[in-house]
C-alpha cells in the first residue's frame, strides 16, 4: 500500500482529535480526543518505519529501520501513564465541582 | 592625618547607614527622632573634617577602594573631590535642618520614617562619593527607594498617584542609564583581574566613537533630565512637591534634585564630550525655555509648594544651560557658578520649606488665596521667609546672587540672546515671589492666620543658621569656589 | 592718602552697623535712641566723606582693594572701593541730605509705633548703606550690588505701611520695573567680561580701544537700559509715581535726591564709554529718551492735584533733563543737576510732608489753600524751592538748567526749543502747586484748619538748611561768563575728562539764551498765579483728561504686556502643562493600563480558547515554515 494513505489516514485523525479538543467540553471526550491524537502520530511513526525498513534492505544501515516503532513503544507507555494522570485529575475534578464540564474551571478570568 | 583622611568617605556613608538600620530595628518610637538627629549631626561634623583634611582636592585625592565583584571588575571604591566635598557637605548641613524644623511633628510610625530617610541620606552620600559606575547605580537607585516609600506613605491625599508617577518616570530613566553603563562598561579594557572595568577612571579614559556617543549621550541624559528636572520631563516634579510630606520635599528639591545636576557634571560631560559638543544648543534650548515656561507657571500657582516646585524647576533649568555652555566654551565662571549655586539653591529651597511647613502646620493651608497678614502676627517668621525669598531671586549678597551671575555670564558667552532670554526669568521670578510674600505675609489677617502665633526657639533657630549661611556664602563666596576650583578644571578638561 | 583709605570703609559700614542695631533690636529700642542712632551713623558717615572730599580735592583718585568677591580662573572681582571726585560728590548728597532727612524723620513718623519707627530708622540706614555702596564700588559689580540693594529698600519703605494692599501693589511694582532695568544692567555687565574679563573701572576704560563698535553700542545701550529702571525715564518710569505710597520722607530721600539719580551716576561713571564716537546713536537715543520723559512728566503734572504726585512727575522729568544733559556730552551739567535737584528736590518733599503732617494726611491740593498764614518757615522754604527748580536766577536751579539747557542748544536747536518748553512746564506746575497751597482761602475742612501749625522744630531746621543750600548750590557751578569759574567742571576734571568745544558759543548768543529762558519761567509763573485765584474743581475735557489720567500709560502697558503675559501664563498652566505635557506623561501610563485590559481579555479561562489559540499557532507556525 502506499504510503500516503497512511498519511491521510493519520491526518484524519488527527484532525478529528484536534476538532475534538476544541469543541467538545466534556473533559473525559476532551482526553480522547487527545488519545485519538497521540495515536495518529503513533500510526504515523509506524508507516514511516515500515516504509524507510522497506527502502533500506539490502544496506548495511539496516539496524536502525526499527527505530520508529521503538518509539510508538514508549508514547504508549507514557500515554497510559498520562490517562493515569489526567484521569484522576477529573475525577477530582468531578468530587468538587460535580461535572466534567471544562469550561466550568475558568477561574482564571478576572 | 592621611589616614584618617582616607576614611572619610566612607564614613559619611555608614554613619547615616547605620543609625538608619538603628531605627528600624529598635523599633523605638521616641528614641527614633533622637537617633535620626544626633545621627546626622555626627555626619555634619564628618563632612566639615574630610573638608578640613582633605589637603589634596583632586578627584583621586581621597578614594577608598574594596573589591566588590572581582570578576565583573567593579569595586565599591568611594571618593572625594571638590565638588564631592561640596554636595555632601549640602547633605549632611540639610538633614540636620530638616530634623529639627520637624522636630514638632509626629509622624505615625516613627522609627520607619526616620529610619527611611537616614537610608535615602546615606544613598544621597553615596551617590556624591561614589567612584565607580555601579556603585553609583547602586547608590542613586538607593537614594530613591526609600523616598518612594517615605512619599507614598506618610503624603498627602492623592500621594499614591503622585509617588507612583514620581518612581515609574524616575525609574525609566535610570533603566535607560544601566543599559547605557553596560554598554560603556563593555567598551572598557581588560584589568588585571576582570576583563572590564566599572571604574571611574576607567570610562574617563575611554575613547569612544562619536557615533556611539550621540545615543549613550541620551541614555544617560533622560536619566539625569528626569532628575534634575529638565523641561519637559519635569511634570512628575510639582504632583511630588504638593503630595509628599514637607520632610521628603526638603529632601527631594534640596539635595535629590543636584543628583542630577551632580551626575551630568560627573558621569556625562567628561565621558561623552563630542555627544555634549553636538547637542548643547538643543539642551541649551529647553533649559531656557524651560525657565521662562516654569517661571510663568509659578506666576498662576496658588499652592504655595507647587509655586516652590515651579520655582525650582526654573532655577535647575539655568543650572543646566549654564553647564552645557561652559563645558563647550571652557569657561570656568560658568562652571563655578553651577557648583555654587547647587549648595545654594539647596540651602535656600529647604528654608522655603521650612517656612512653608510652619504655616501649613499653623494654619492647615498653603493656599496663597487663603493666607493674608501673617506678618502682624509672626514678624520674626516674616523677616526670615523674607531674606530667603530674596535669596531666591537672587539679591546681591546672598548666596544664589554669586551663582546666577556666573552662571548668567556663562551662558551669555555662548549665546547673548540665550542669556537674555534667560535673564527673563529674573524678573518673573520676582513677580512670583514678591506676590507670594504680599498675598501670604502683607495685608490684614483672616480668620485663619488670625490665630497664627510666633515660631518657637527652635525654628528660628534653623532659620537663622540658613540665614547666615545666605549671607555667608553670598559675600564670602571666595573659599567656596575654591573649594570646586580643581573639579571644575577637570570636568572642563576632559569635557573639551 | 592712605589715611583715607583706613576710613573709607567707615563709611559704608556705620550705616550698616545703624541698621543691624535698629533691626535686631527694635523692640527694645526707644523712639528717641532709635533716632538718635539712626540719624548719628549717616552724621558720622558725612564727617569723614567731607574729610574724604577734601583729600581727593587735589585730583586723587583712591582705590581701596578689600577682599576678592569672586576670583574664578581669568576672571577677579574685588570687593574694591574707589573713591574719586565723581563718588565723592554723591558720598556727600547721599550722607547729607541723607543725614537731614533722617533727622526729618525723628518728628514725622513720630506717632509710629515702637518697634515700627526702629524698623523705619533700620531701613533707612540699610538704604543708606547700600546707596554707599554704589556709588563707591570700583567695579560694576559692586555698584550693581548697591544698585539692587536701594531697589530692595525702596521696596520695603514704599511697602512700609504694609497692611495696605495699594501700597504693597505699588512697592512691588517699583521693584519689577526696577528689575526689568537691573537685567539690562547685567547683561552690560556679562558683555563686559564676555569681552575684557574684568569689570573694573579702570581696566575697563583703558581697554576700550579693544572693543567693537557693536559692542560699544549694546554695552553703552544696556547700561542706559539699567538707568532707565532705577532713574524713572520712559519706558520705566511709571513706578516712581505710584512709590509716593511710601512715607514722605523716603520719597524725598530715594525718589528725588538719591536712588533715582543712581542712573545718572552709573552713565556719569562710564563717560569715557559714552563719549567714544562708535556710541553716538546711543547718545541720541539717550538725548531723545532724556527730552521725551522730561515733556511727558512735565505734561501729567500740570493737571495732578494730589501733591505729592505733582513732585513725583516734576522728578521724573528733572531726571529727564538731567540725561538729556547726558545725551548731549555734557556729563559735567548733569551731575551738577543732580546736586542742586538733590537740595531743592529734598525741600520741596520734606515741605510737601511738613503740609501734609499740618493737614493730617490730607494730600490733595484743591483741599488746601491760604497755608502761608498757618506755616510760614515752610511757605518760606517752599517758595525758595520752587524758585529753584523753575530755575529763576539766582537759586541754584538756574546754573543747573542753564548748563544743560546751553548745552541742548549747542548740540540741536529743536532739542533746545523742547526743553524750553519743558522747562516752562515745571515753573507752571511748581508755580500752580505753590498758589494752591499757599496762596488764597483755606479749602479744607474746619477740623483740619483749626488744626493747622507749623511743624516742630525737628522738621523745619532740615528745611532751612535745605533752603540755604537750594539758594546758594548753583554757586559751585557759575559759568565763566557770569564771571564764575564752573568749579564743578574743574573739580570733576579727572574723572570726566572736558572736551575742548569747537565752535564756543558766543557770549551774546549765551547771554540770549539766559535772558530768553528766564523770561519764559516768568510769564509760566505769571500765568499759573492767574490761573490760581479762582479755583473751581471742573471736569477735565479732552487733553486735560488725558494728562489728567496720565497718558494712559499703566492702562497700556496692562494691555500689551501684563495681560498678554498672564494670559500666556493660564495658557502655559492650563494647557500646555496639564493637557500637554503632563497629558502626554499620564497618557503613557493609560495607554499601557488600556493595552493591558485589553490583551488580559486573550485569558477568558476556556480550555478551548487556549487550545484553539494554539492550534492557530501552529498552523501559523507550519506556513510560516512551508510557504515563507
Amino acid at each position: 500500500m502506499e504510503i500516503q494513505w497512511y498519511i491521510y489516514l493519520a491526518a484524519a485523525l488527527f484532525s478529528i482529535g484536534v476538532i475534538g479538543v476544541l469543541t467538545r467540553r466534556n473533559a473525559i471526550i476532551i482526553f480522547m480526543c487527545i488519545e485519538l491524537m497521540l495515536n495518529s502520530a503513533n500510526l504515523l511513526l509506524v508507516a514511516f518505519s515500515k516504509m524507510h525498513a522497506a527502502a533500506a534492505i539490502g544496506k548495511a544501515t539496516a539496524t536502525v529501520v526499527s527505530d520508529g516503532q521503538i518509539f510508538v513503544f514508549f508514547i504508549m507507555v507514557v500515554a497510559a501513564a498520562e490517562v493515569a494522570v489526567g484521569l484522576a485529575i477529573i475525577v477530582m475534578m468531578y468530587r468538587n465541582v460535580h461535572s466534567v464540564d471544562v469550561n466550568f474551571l475558568n477561574r482564571l478570568k478576572n | 592625618m592621611q589616614t584618617l583622611g582616607i576614611r572619610f568617605p566612607e564614613l559619611l556613608i555608614w554613619s547615616p547607614l547605620i543609625a538608619g538600620l538603628l531605627c528600624f530595628i529598635l523599633k523605638n518610637e521616641k528614641n527614633s527622632k533622637a537617633i535620626a538627629l544626633f545621627s546626622s549631626i555626627i555626619t555634619l561634623a564628618i563632612s566639615f573634617a574630610s573638608i578640613i583634611y582633605a589637603n589634596d582636592k583632586q578627584l583621586s585625592g581621597l578614594q577608598d577602594n574594596y573589591v566588590w565583584m572581582k570578576y565583573l571588575g567593579a569595586s565599591f571604591s568611594v571618593g572625594l573631590d571638590g565638588m564631592g566635598h561640596l554636595l555632601t557637605l549640602l547633605t549632611a548641613f540639610s538633614f540636620p535642618l530638616i530634623f529639627i524644623a520637624t522636630y514638632s511633628n509626629s509622624y505615625k510610625n516613627s522609627s520607619s520614617f526616620y529610619g527611611l530617610m537616614l537610608l535615602s541620606q546615606a544613598g544621597l552620600l553615596g551617590v556624591f562619593t561614589a567612584m565607580d559606575a555601579l556603585v553609583f547605580y547602586f547608590f542613586w537607585e538607593l537614594a530613591l527607594i526609600p523616598v518612594y516609600f517615605l512619599s507614598s506613605k506618610w503624603g498627602g491625599e492623592k500621594r499614591i498617584q503622585a509617588t507612583f508617577k514620581f518612581f515609574v518616570y524616575t525609574f525609566a530613566g535610570s533603566l535607560l542609564m544601566l543599559i547605557g553603563i553596560i554598554y560603556v562598561y563593555l567598551q572598557t579594557p581588560a584589568t588585571p583581574t576582570s576583563e572590564h572595568s566599572f571604574a571611574i577612571s576607567a570610562f574617563y579614559n575611554l575613547r569612544l566613537s562619536v557615533a556611539e556617543q550621540f545615543w549613550l549621550f541620551w541614555l544617560f541624559f533622560t536619566a539625569f533630565a528626569i532628575k534634575m528636572p529638565v523641561f519637559p520631563f519635569h511634570t512628575w516634579q510639582p504632583d511630588t512637591y504638593e503630595q509628599s510630606p514637607t520632610a521628603v520635599t526638603m529632601v527631594l528639591s534640596g539635595i535629590m534634585v543636584k543628583m542630577g545636576v551632580f551626575a551630568v557634571l560627573r558621569w556625562l560631560i567628561p565621558i561623552f564630550p563630542a555627544a555634549v559638543a553636538k547637542y548643547d544648543t538643543l539642551v541649551i534650548g529647553l533649559s531656557v525655555f524651560g525657565m521662562i515656561y516654569a517661571s510663568l507657571i509659578a506666576i498662576k500657582q496658588d499652592d504655595l509648594k507647587r509655586l516652590v516646585a515651579y520655582s525650582s524647576i526654573a532655577h535647575i533649568g539655568l543650572m543646566c544651560a549654564a553647564i552645557f555652555a561652559s563645558s563647550q566654551n571652557v569657561n570656568h565662571v560658568g562652571m563655578q557658578g553651577v557648583m555654587i549655586q547647587m549648595f545654594s539653591h539647596g540651602i535656600n529651597i529647604i528654608g522655603l520649606w521650612i517656612v512653608i511647613e510652619l504655616i501649613e502646620r499653623q494654619t492647615g493651608v498653603r493656599k496663597i488665596s487663603q493666607l493674608g497678614g501673617i506678618a502682624h502676627k509672626a514678624p520674626v517668621l516674616t523677616i526670615m521667609l523674607v531674606i530667603i525669598a530674596l535669596a531666591n531671586i537672587a539679591l546681591p549678597l546672598t548666596n544664589a546672587f554669586v551663582g546666577e551671575f556666573m552662571m548668567f555670564s556663562g551662558l551669555f558667552k555662548f549665546n547673548i540672546w540665550y542669556a537674555a532670554i534667560a535673564g527673563v526669568s529674573i524678573i518673573l521670578a520676582a513677580v512670583y515671589t514678591l506676590n507670594m510674600v504680599q498675598k501670604v505675609f502683607y495685608g490684614e489677617t483672616n480668620a485663619l492666620t488670625a490665630t497664627v502665633k510666633e515660631i518657637a526657639l527652635h525654628e528660628k533657630l534653623v532659620l537663622a543658621v540658613i540665614v547666615v549661611a545666605i549671607f555667608l556664602v553670598g559675600v564670602f563666596p571666595q573659599p567656596m569656589l575654591d573649594l570646586t576650583k580643581n573639579a571644575v578644571t577637570l570636568i572642563i578638561g576632559k569635557g573639551k | 592718602m592712605n589715611n583715607v583709605l583706613q576710613i573709607v570703609w567707615l563709611i559704608p559700614l556705620l550705616p550698616l552697623i545703624g541698621f543691624l542695631i535698629n533691626g535686631l533690636g527694635r523692640k527694645h529700642l526707644s523712639k528717641t535712641l532709635a533716632g538718635i542712632i539712626g540719624s548719628g551713623v549717616v552724621l558720622a558717615s558725612f564727617l569723614i566723606s567731607v574729610y574724604v572730599f577734601f583729600s581727593v580735592k587735589g585730583g586723587n583718585t583712591h582705590v581701596a582693594h578689600y577682599f576678592d568677591f569672586i576670583n574664578v580662573a581669568s576672571l577677579k572681582i574685588g570687593f574694591d572701593f574707589q573713591i574719586d571726585q565723581l563718588s565723592s560728590i554723591f558720598l556727600l548728597i547721599i550722607t547729607g541730605v541723607g543725614f537731614l532727612i533722617h533727622v526729618y524723620s525723628t518728628s514725622y513718623m513720630h506717632e509710629e509705633d515702637n518697634k515700627d519707627f526702629a524698623k523705619y530708622f533700620a531701613y533707612l540706614n540699610l538704604f543708606v548703606f547700600s546707596m554707599l555702596l554704589l556709588v563707591m564700588g570700583a567695579n560694576y559689580v559692586i555698584m550693581f550690588i548697591g544698585w539692587e540693594g536701594v531697589g530692595l529698600c525702596s521696596y520695603l519703605l514704599i511697602g512700609y505701611w504694609f497692611k495696605n494692599n495699594n501700597f504693597n501693589n505699588a512697592a512691588k511694582k517699583a521693584f519689577i520695573m526696577n528689575r526689568i532695568g537691573d537685567l539690562g544692567f547685567l547683561l552690560a555687565v556679562f558683555w563686559l567680561i564676555a569681552k575684557l574679563d574684568t569689570t573694573d573701572y579702570h581696566t575697563v576704560f583703558a581697554n576700550i580701544s579693544t572693543l567693537s563698535k557693536t559692542d560699544i553700542i549694546g554695552i553703552t545701550l544696556l547700561l542706559f537700559v539699567g538707568a532707565t529702571g532705577k532713574s524713572a525715564q520712559i519706558p520705566l518710569y511709571t513706578w516712581l509715581p505710584d512709590a509716593m505710597a511710601g512715607p514722605t520722607p523716603v520719597s524725598a530721600l530715594i525718589h528725588a535726591a538719591t536712588m533715582v539719580t543712581a542712573g545718572i551716576y552709573m552713565i556719569a561713571r562710564s563717560n569715557i564709554l559714552y563719549s567714544t564716537d562708535a556710541a553716538e546713536i546711543t547718545r541720541l537715543i539717550i538725548s531723545v529718551i532724556g527730552l521725551a520723559t522730561a515733556l511727558l512728566a512735565a505734561s501729567i503734572a500740570i493737571k495732578q492735584n494730589d501733591i505729592k504726585k505733582v513732585l513725583a512727575y516734576s522728578t521724573v522729568s528733572q531726571l529727564g533733563f538731567m540725561f538729556l544733559a547726558l545725551g548731549t556730552g555734557n556729563y559735567v551739567a548733569a551731575v551738577f543737576h543732580v546736586m542742586t535737584h538733590a537740595f531743592f528736590k529734598a525741600l520741596l518733599f520734606l515741605g510737601s510732608g511738613s503740609v501734609i503732617h499740618a493737614m493730617g494726611g490730607e494730600q490733595d491740593i484743591t483741599k488746601m489753600g491760604g497755608l502761608k498764614k498757618y506755616m510760614r518757615i515752610t511757605q518760606i522754604t517752599f517758595l525758595i524751592g520752587c524758585l529753584a527748580i523753575a530755575g529763576c536766577p539766582p537759586f541754584s536751579g538756574f546754573f543747573s538748567k542753564d548748563a544743560i539747557l546751553i548745552s541742548a542748544f549747542e548740540h540741536n536747536k529743536v532739542l533746545w526749543i523742547l526743553a524750553v518748553f519743558a522747562a516752562m512746564m515745571t515753573a507752571y506746575y511748581m508755580f500752580r502747586l505753590y498758589f494752591l497751597t499757599f496762596n488764597g482761602k483755606f479749602r479744607g475742612t474746619h477740623e483740619q484748619e483749626h488744626h493747622l501749625h507749623e511743624s516742630p522744630t525737628a522738621m523745619t531746621l532740615p528745611l532751612i538748611i535745605l533752603a540755604v543750600l537750594a539758594i546758594i548750590g548753583g554757586f559751585v557751578g557759575v559759568p565763566h561768563l557770569l564771571g564764575g569759574h564752573n568749579e564743578i567742571a574743574t573739580f570733576l576734571q579727572p574723572v570726566i575728562p572736558v572736551h575742548e568745544n569747537a565752535h564756543p558759543l558766543s557770549s551774546g548768543t549765551e547771554y540770549g539764551l539766559m535772558i530768553g529762558t528766564t523770561i519764559a519761567m516768568l510769564i509760566a509763573a505769571v500765568f499759573a498765579y492767574l490761573q490760581t485765584r479762582n479755583v473751581a474743581v471742573k471736569e477735565n475735557k479732552g487733553l486735560g483728561k488725558i494728562l489728567e489720567n496720565k497718558w494712559y500709560v499703566d492702562e497700556l502697558y496692562d494691555t500689551i504686556i501684563v495681560k498678554p503675559l498672564q494670559s500666556l501664563a493660564a495658557f502655559f498652566n492650563n494647557v500646555m502643562e496639564k493637557k500637554g505635557i503632563d497629558g502626554f506623561v499620564n497618557g503613557v501610563g493609560r495607554a499601557v493600563n488600556y493595552g493591558s485590559r485589553q490583551v488580559r481579555l486573550l485569558q477568558s479561562g476556556y480550555v478551548g480558547n487556549y487550545v484553539l489559540l494554539m492550534v492557530i499557532g501552529i498552523l501559523i507556525l507550519f506556513i510560516v515554515q512551508l510557504f515563507l
